[in-house]
């Protein structure tokens, strides 16, 4: 933006913020500098009204409330003005630890559009008199990582705009197009998803983030569908993450002083070693919960052979076929 | 930066200086977030601005020296702009997240803070839940290690490394709490790595706090981690697998120094660690589903790891 333009949008708005009176835009053309021009010319005022159309458009992009309405029923052509109550920040007074919370807030976004947003809030409570340490913190440093969708994505649900993206399943890695009107977004975890109404499969679904392939492009007009006035995002997501329900129990020969970390999810580790009189090192036997006998026999067999399952079945045929995989690549 | 952002700031310039009367400038433009030459061109463009009529009474005014600055007379834009609904998103967002995190409302700074926001955001604020974010504190672990941070006192640990598979007891110096990407971490001094470690709260299987001082080396800790908590060793070896397209999970949940997809559908990803153990494990995990690439040493030792235990399982 000009300089020009920049002072005679200043201007324009401590002009709108002064009058009780709506102005008409010729009302503002003979008074706010830089809109001087021949009202007579046709041309000249043509070019004058797209300019003030476009610097209103600038203001009420940056949040200014330019009103527009008639001060009295004689009034034929509309006028503006901008209201001090609908401008102005309410009073807001901040306790020092309560000021220090904000900065620490505002430095929990890494994606650019909440970490923009964040910093330009915070000028403006400064402007209200408070000051804000950036440095402040409360003994914990959080970070939200960036996820460039979801500046897309927040912009497409304000808008009620819906948005077409790839997305790779859980199960089947080809990226399927999708198309959803989205309500929102979720952190979960450091995870990010979006919730939102699926309108190909016509239901409630919810996508996380990193699973999309390629960018999410908004697509359509603004104002086409409306979201639940309070949707639970929150626990759309934790239904998609919680899993299975428990499935069964392993039991496990671990090789002692090996296996830390299934040790220390186990349920049980006793004392086994009277069960093998081969194997004078010794072996405890680990009682191991799970919920899907694949996972759990991939971490097993990442084990090797300090680790060698008794039971059940499904667990101990699925840890031999993974090793046999790999023992049986052909070089 | 955008013309936008600079009618932004010169919208807030003069109610911050109208209640900071006699600021240096300096500080003023560290505070707005600009350099001093931007914040002087600021309040030389603002000078020309005013109520109508134009003439001197009706300009912004302003004391302007060498050091500092006071406004004189602010033509009405006395108070800075309402939030907008991506303003006040971004900070009740966070703010309500922080107030999750157990021992972090203690005093309830962080709920006094949004209740204020909230208020003064009014209709905006209501944009705010179309974001939220839950973070995994690390449960009353977190309790303890505040606590000794708190205290100032040093922490024994017992902790779990999934790189070595190895639980060992330690005594460190903490320096603070790190929740990143959703985890949280307790970032101290190591007595006996004698370096800055960060420990996962929910690796951590026992911590007591000791009498003695937490004492970590001054100027220890406090790094940026923006970048991700994960930063390999440069020395670290490097591990190339081709991966079948049923282990892309792997992309998600280890940080890749590369991901190639490859025209048959498989990927190729390169992961740098400290230890060949770890990988050595992930590889006998995926069983069919990858195949090392490199090293050659780690694709023998798997082979081999597979082909001893599977003799515990012939008979």
């Amino acid at each position: 933006m000009s300089r020009r333009r920049t002072e005679r949008l200043v201007n324009l708005v401590i002009c709108l913020l002064s009058t009780r009176r709506f102005l008409t835009a010729a009302q503002i053309a003979r008074t706010v500098p830089g809109y001087e021009h021949d009202e007579s010319d046709p041309k000249s005022h043509e070019a004058f009204q797209r300019m003030f159309e476009r610097d209103k458009a600038e203001l009420r992009e940056l949040g200014v409330p330019v009103e527009t309405g008639t001060t009295s029923v004689f009034d034929t052509e509309p006028g503006y003005r901008i209201a001090e109550r609908d401008y102005a920040l309410p009073d807001i007074h901040l306790a020092p630890d309560e000021a220090a919370a904000v900065g620490l807030a505002a430095r929990l976004w890494q994606s650019a559009g909440l970490a923009s947003a964040a910093s330009s809030a915070l000028l403006k409570l400064r402007a209200a008199g408070i000051d804000v340490d950036p440095h402040a913190t409360l003994g914990v440093e959080p970070v939200v990582a960036g996820e460039p969708a979801v500046d897309v994505l927040l912009a497409a649900a304000r808008a009620r705009r819906a948005v077409r993206f790839d997305y790779r399943g859980s199960h089947d890695d080809r990226p399927v197009t999708r198309n959803l009107q989205p309500w929102g977004v979720v952190s979960w975890h450091g995870r990010w998803y979006v919730v939102g109404h699926d309108t190909d499969r016509n239901a409630q679904r919810c996508f996380r983030l990193s699973r999309v392939a390629g960018t999410v492009k908004a697509v359509g007009r603004e104002d086409v569908y409306s979201p639940p006035e309070n949707p639970d995002l929150l626990a759309t997501v934790a239904a998609l993450e919680s899993g299975r329900p428990e499935r069964g129990e392993a039991t496990v020969r671990v090789r002692r002083g090996a296996a830390a970390g299934l040790r220390r999810g186990a349920t049980s580790v006793v004392d086994g070693s009277g069960d093998d009189p081969d194997s004078p090192a010794g072996w405890d036997v680990a009682t191991v919960r799970y919920r899907d006998p694949d996972s759990l026999a991939r971490r097993l067999a990442g084990y090797g052979s300090d680790v060698v399952v008794t039971g059940p079945p499904e667990v101990r045929d699925a840890v031999i076929h993974h090793l046999r995989a790999v023992a049986e690549v052909a070089r | 930066m955008s013309g936008t952002d600079r009618l932004g700031r010169l919208l807030a310039v003069v109610p911050y200086l109208l209640v900071r009367p006699g600021i240096r400038v300096a500080d003023a433009a560290a505070d707005l977030g600009v350099t001093e030459a931007q914040l002087r061109d600021d309040l030389q463009l603002l000078f020309l601005c005013g109520l109508p009529g134009y003439g001197p009474g009706d300009l912004i005014d302003m004391v302007l020296d060498e050091e500092t600055v006071t406004i004189t007379f602010d033509a009405g834009i006395s108070r800075p702009l309402r939030l907008t609904a991506d303003e006040a998103l971004a900070l009740v967002v966070a703010l309500r997240a922080l107030a999750e995190v157990p021992g972090m409302g203690a005093g309830g700074a962080l709920e006094r803070a949004l209740a204020k926001l909230e208020s003064a955001a009014g209709d905006a604020a209501a944009e705010a839940r179309r974001v939220t974010v839950q973070m995994d504190p690390g449960g009353e672990r977190l309790t303890v290690v505040r606590g000794a941070i708190d205290r100032g006192r040093a922490l024994r640990i017992t902790y779990y490394t999934a790189a070595r598979d190895a639980t060992t007891e330690r005594v460190v110096d903490p320096i603070r709490v790190l929740l990143v990407e959703g985890r949280t971490y307790l970032e101290a001094w190591c007595r006996r790595a004698e370096a800055v470690r960060r420990f996962r709260l929910d690796r951590i299987d026992a911590a007591t706090e000791l009498a003695e001082p937490a004492a970590p080396p001054a100027g220890a800790g406090g790094g940026d981690v923006t970048g991700g908590i994960f930063q390999p060793e440069p020395g670290d070896p490097t591990v190339t697998l081709r991966l079948d397209r049923r282990a892309r999970w792997v992309t998600e949940y280890y940080p890749c120094e590369t991901v190639e997809e490859q025209p048959d559908g498989n990927i190729v990803v390169t992961l740098r660690t400290g230890d060949l153990g770890w990988a050595r494990r992930l590889v006998l995990g995926l069983g069919a589903d990858a195949e090392v690439l490199s090293p050659t040493e780690l694709a023998l030792s798997v082979r081999s790891a597979a082909r001893t235990a599977l003799k515990y399982y012939s008979n």
